[in-house]
Order: C-alpha cells, then structure tokens, then sequence
C-alpha cells in the first residue's frame, strides 16, 4: 500500500500504526459496547419488543411497506431521468424561447426543500381545487421535480464535456441537431456520468422515506405505527432497526448494481474513450 | 401577502429555528466531516476502515431515518434527555458530515502530488502534511461542492418539522390551525428557500473568487 501523503512507514512507524490501529479499535468498540448495553439495559432486545415482528401480518404490511417505497422509486426515477433528458436538452437548445425557461425551471426546483414540494402537492393543491391527490401522487411528482432537475444538470454537464469533435462530426455526415444530440451526444455523456446518476438514483430512494411526513404508506410510516403500539412494549428502537436494515440494504444492493454496470458498460469496445476524464469535472 | 403578513410571527420564529439548525448542524457537520476525511486518508488501516464504514452506513440511511432514531428512538434509551432541536441538530450533523467528508476528500486528490511530496521531503509527519499543506489547499478547491453540500443541508432542516421542530417546515401546519390557506403559506416557504439559497450562492461565489488557487 503506497499513498502520497506518508512514507513507506519503517519499523518504528509500523508499531506505531500498529499501536494506533489497537486504540482505535478500543475505542470503536466501547463506543458500539456502550450502545448495545444501554440497548439491552433499557430492553430493546427483549422478546416483548421483537415479538410483534415475528407476526406473519405484521411481516407481510412490512413487505408491502416495501413495495410501496420501491413503487415510489421506480415510478419517480423512470419520470425523472426522462424529466432531466428533456430538460438538458431544452436548456442546450440554440432557441432562447426554450433554453430560458428551462434554466428557471431547473434552478427553481433545484432551490425549493423536497418536503416543501411534497407538501405543496399534498396539503397545498387541494385546497385550490385540484383532485384526487394520494400522499403517492405527491411523493412521486415532488422527487421527479426535484431530481429531474438536478438531473438535468447532469446530463448537461456530461453532454458539454465531451469534446468538440463529437457534435461537429455529427453535424459534418450531415445529421440534424436532434439526431446528433440523441444518438451521439447523450449516450457519450449518459456513460461519462454513470455514476453520478446512480447515486443521484439512491438519492431518490433515500427520499421516498420522506412521504413519511406527507402521510405516504412506506417503510418509515409503518415502522413508526408498529413501534408505538403499547401492548408490545412501544418497540420504536427494533422498528427503527428493521428500517434501517431494510433501507441500508435496498441502497447498497442499488449501488453493487451501479458498480456491475459501469464495468459491464466500460468492458464495451468504443467505451475506450472516456472524454470526462481529460477534462475536469464540472463539480 | 396578507398571509404573511398577518402572521409574520409564525414566519419569524420558523425560519430563525431553521436558520439556528442550519448554523449549528453545518459547523459540527464541518469539523466531524474533515476528521472522518482525515482518518479515511490517514496511514493507520483501522481508522481508514471505521471512517469508510460510518461514511459507506450513514450515506445509504435516509435522513428521515435518522432523525426518527434521534427524536423518537434515542429518548427510550434513558441517557440525558436532549430536546427534539438538539436530536435535530445531531442528526442533520451525522448525516450531513459524511457528504462533507467525500467533498474534502475529493479535494484532497486535487492538490497537486508535488505538495505532499514535498511536505514529505521536509520532513514533516503525516498530521502535519494533511493539516499545514494539503487541507489549506483542499479547501480552497472544494468550496463548490462544500456550498452544495450546505445548500442540501438548508433544505434538509425542513425535515426536522417532521419530528416536532418548529421551523420553516412546520409553519403550514400552524398556518392551518389559524385557518389560513395552506397553499399561500407554503409558497411564501418556499419563496424564502429560494432566496436563501440564493444567498449561500452568491457567497459561494465570492469565496470561489477570493480563494481562488493560482496556478
């Protein structure tokens, strides 16, 4: 293991490290140590807190718990990856007419909190007369605002750090702007920006537990209602664990997926060139 | 505007509690972000593997959740009471510190290898060459991505009128209770989003240009 910032540690520097590495460890583990015996101390691993879990119904609300959050996320990342397509290529467009609004559209809903979007749609537009508004109408339509916008960022950034050449030769064969910008440009910048999309796709995962305060039927909504039932011990603590459990492992699946896929894709011949890496990201 | 108006002191009061959240969780967010940054490039493998694993954990947690275990959760463990402002301030702080310590870490790769190099030929120790060489230099490259971080974290805060913090977030609800349209109200919210936000962006801006790294 070599790093620029220290030197090749000799053997004073190793049982130094060494030593260090131990009191680390001491510490990480009385830190944990002490959080799972006050855990145990104040009965959160009693079976009266745990037994409501091992219900098959309760189990199974779990489970469509989990459909819902999934619904949510596939529903809302499909809209906004479609969203920030569209709004990158409104905002590269040559036409000011179209290229105005969408920058305003982008920066307005890059700026507004997501809660505040979520409730805008759910308690805000009722009251003005628009119907039939469900907590996952608002859950979705305020993700796929939010995130196609940032998305759309993305995209444009990738779409601009490709080299010049790209775009002429497109035009040079003599392909309209539409063609050139769907079939050269966007797929070049969709594999550049790979995996600032995917964790932008775990970003709209982790915000689905957000329809919790909208009133929206998924995992964090359900653990809250299991963890203060009173005849079980109010398990809030096991219900936040499942939760957690639950959230950590959706998220990293998504992201071993995004890592399979960027070598799946970087495997591909033609995929050799990877123009974001001799210009420098545009954080 | 009447609105607004007519109940300024609901208005006031949330988003001075918003603001009072954003100060506090962004400057623990800071130090805790650039110690984990520090001990994911640190030369000893146990504290390189702790600071990866909270990073890898608390990124992969919805903040929702988090703050459910702090303002929900952490009172039935019986320790020190804390009111639901501070399990806000300690949530959004553990949450945020880890996009804080990706921003510095991505910093610290962009400082140029003959800085450390160089630190090194000195003769200078690892904490001395991280924290007199490459972390001046670190944070003068990061400070875009450190404002978007800070950006995320204003918005988050409204998270916490989830779990009974009175700020911007919640003012809707107590607009409700004084029969005032829940629409409005929510918009003039997000109104005063926009220009705060409008705000750290221009003073990201102006850092940008006064920190500017002459090479």
């Amino acid at each position: 293991m070599s790093s620029i910032l220290f030197d090749a540690p000799g053997p004073k520097a190793r049982s130094r490290y060494r030593i260090l590495g131990v009191v680390t460890a001491l510490v990480i583990l009385l830190i944990v140590g002490f959080v799972i015996l006050r855990f145990a101390q104040s009965g959160q691993f009693d079976a009266k807190k745990w037994q409501l879990f091992t219900f098959p119904l309760v189990q199974q609300t779990i489970a469509q718990s989990v459909g819902a959050t999934l619904s949510a996320f596939a529903t809302a990342a499909v809209l906004s990856l479609a969203l920030g397509v569209l709004l990158a290529f409104g905002r590269l467009s040559d036409r000011r007419w179209i290229s105005a609004p969408c920058y305003g559209f982008t920066e307005l809903f890059r700026a507004v909190p997501l809660l505040i979007l979520m409730m805008i749609f759910y308690y805000g537009l009722p009251t003005i007369g628009v119907q039939g508004i469900t907590p996952f109408t608002a859950v979705v339509a305020g993700l796929v605002l939010y995130n196609g916008s940032v998305l759309a960022e993305v995209f444009r950034a990738g779409i601009e750090s490709l080299p010049r050449g790209q775009s002429e030769a497109g035009y040079a064969i003599g392909l309209p702007k539409s063609k050139v910008m769907t079939s050269i440009l966007l797929p070049q910048a969709v594999r550049s920006m790979l995996p600032v999309i995917i964790s932008q796709l775990v970003v709209i995962l982790k915000d689905t537990a957000l329809g919790f305060i909208v009133t929206y039927n998924e995992i964090l909504f359900q653990a809250k209602y299991f963890g203060s039932q009173i005849q079980y011990g109010s398990p809030i603590i096991p219900a936040a664990i499942v939760a957690a459990v639950l959230y950590v492992g959706m998220c990293l699946i998504l992201a071993a997926f995004a890592k399979w896929l960027e070598r799946r894709l970087s495997r591909k011949p033609g995929a050799a060139v990877t123009p974001a890496a001799a210009v420098p990201a545009e954080v | 505007m009447n609105t607004l108006l007519n109940n300024s002191d609901l208005f006031i009061t949330g988003f001075r509690n918003t603001l009072i959240l954003f100060f506090f969780s962004a400057i623990f967010a800071l130090v805790l972000g650039t110690i984990v940054a520090a001990l994911r490039v640190s030369p000893v493998p146990a504290m390189r593997a702790t600071a990866t694993l909270y990073v890898n954990v608390v990124r992969n947690t919805p903040l929702t959740l988090v703050l459910f275990f702090f303002a929900l959760g952490y009172p039935k463990l019986g320790l020190v009471p804390i009111d639901f402002t501070t399990a806000a301030i300690i949530g959004l702080s553990l949450y945020t510190a880890t996009y804080v310590a990706e921003a510095v870490r991505s910093g610290i790769n962009t400082v140029p290898v003959g800085q450390a190099e160089a630190a090194r030929a000195i003769g200078l120790p690892f904490t001395q060459t991280l924290t007199l060489v490459i972390l001046p230099q670190a944070f003068r490259a990061v400070i875009p991505p450190m404002f978007s971080v800070f950006i995320a974290l204003l918005k988050n805060t409204t998270v916490a009128a989830g779990f009974s913090v009175f700020e911007a977030g919640a003012i809707r609800a107590n607009l409700s209770e004084r029969g005032e349209p829940a629409m409005t109200g929510l918009l003039w919210v997000a109104l005063v989003f926009i220009i705060l936000v409008f705000i750290l962006s221009a003073l990201q801006r102006k850092l940008e240009q006064k920190w500017k790294v002459a090479r």
